[in-house]
């Protein structure tokens, strides 16, 4: 239920980057989101979409690329994909093992006509 | 056509509000916490125990954030420390914005320990970082033991898993142990502390988190001065 003001967060930065860019346009902003990150792709696109409607911004496409959880081994440094939230490294069978992705919110890159 | 790479925090602004709000708690040693949990998981209920332990003199002020009313405010303002309400209208979780701006009029040199209330939401809060040291999650026995497992992100961001209501254990279908493991699986370091704020039980030990908690930002101040 956030992922409006997250979408509008991703729009300030898209006509900030084209302030930077004067001469060209802004047509796609790519999105990195972890699994963890408590955010909803669905509702973050639509969110997106219903803010630049009927603007300047709607030629800008949202893309978002999902990241999943990946933990890493303290023991053996072993990393894997974590499934069933089992934190338990399948190579050693060390359990304590800490989180090293999926809890990306980010901006990756965009993409500009110029 | 041009990519330009960008590797910037979506949340970027919150970002780094919080982090100048947790750069004033650590220049003044004052220890921040954000609890957070379900609506109803007794978050309210905890925090009046706790002010009720307090001793009178101590340094500790509220934060409480709720859609609507000022009803948690007028609860716990009755225990005689600064407590004030964060209306958010709609919004469903607090951000740095809003903790910066109600900060604004207290002094921040005269606390030793800011407790912030968010909104009850599972979901959203654990996005946005406050500036806290730590944040707490609270689950109750009259929840699913399956929470962690469902809203996995802010039980692997909390540091310390409160399970309250513990009093209700013996009329509920609530397995405890199967609600720990759960919060292991999801974080296997978190510290797990059962209390109950009807009876009292664990609050002892609750206390004695706070206080140890409060000591560490202490002795970090010290080693910044000397």
């Amino acid at each position: 239920m956030h992922e409006l003001g997250i979408a509008a967060s991703i729009l300030e930065t898209v006509q900030a980057e084209a302030l930077r860019h004067p001469a060209g346009r802004i047509t796609k902003v790519g999105v990195k989101i972890g699994e963890l990150c408590g955010v909803d792709r669905d509702a973050l696109q639509f969110g997106f979409e219903v803010l630049v409607k009927d603007t300047e911004w709607e030629p800008v496409v949202l893309e978002l690329e999902y990241i999943p959880r990946v933990q890493r081994c303290s023991k053996c440094r072993h990393e894997f994909r974590m499934t069933e939230f089992d934190p338990q490294c399948p190579q050693c069978g060390e359990f304590l093992t800490d989180c090293i992705g999926g809890e990306e919110l980010d901006i990756a890159y965009m993409e500009v006509d110029e | 056509m041009n990519r330009i790479e960008v590797e910037k925090k979506v949340l970027n602004e919150n970002q780094i509000l919080a982090e100048q709000l947790r750069e004033r708690y650590r220049q003044l040693g004052v220890l921040c916490i954000n609890l957070i949990s379900a609506p109803g998981s007794g978050k309210t209920a905890l925090l009046e125990r706790t002010l009720e332990r307090m001793d009178k003199g101590s340094r500790v002020a509220v934060l409480t954030g709720d859609l609507q009313t000022e009803n948690d405010a007028k609860r716990l303002a009755k225990f005689g420390f600064p407590v004030k309400q964060i209306t958010t209208g709609g919004t469903c979780h607090l951000d740095a914005k809003m903790i910066g701006k109600h900060l604004e009029d207290w002094k921040l040199e005269d606390l030793d320990l800011l407790i912030v209330e968010n909104v009850g939401n599972l979901v959203c809060p654990s996005s946005y970082d406050l500036g806290e040291d730590a944040k707490i999650v609270l689950l109750s026995t009259s929840e699913g033991e399956d929470k962690p497992l469902k809203y996995p992100s802010i039980f692997l961001k909390s540091e310390l898993m409160l399970l309250t209501k513990i009093d209700l254990l013996p009329y509920v279908p609530f397995n405890a142990d199967v609600a720990r493991e759960n919060a292991r699986r999801i974080h296997p370091q978190m510290e797990i502390i059962d209390v109950s704020s009807t009876t009292g039980e664990g609050l002892d030990r609750w206390m004695e988190w706070l206080q140890a908690r409060q000591e560490r930002a202490k002795a970090k101040l010290q080693t910044v001065h000397s």
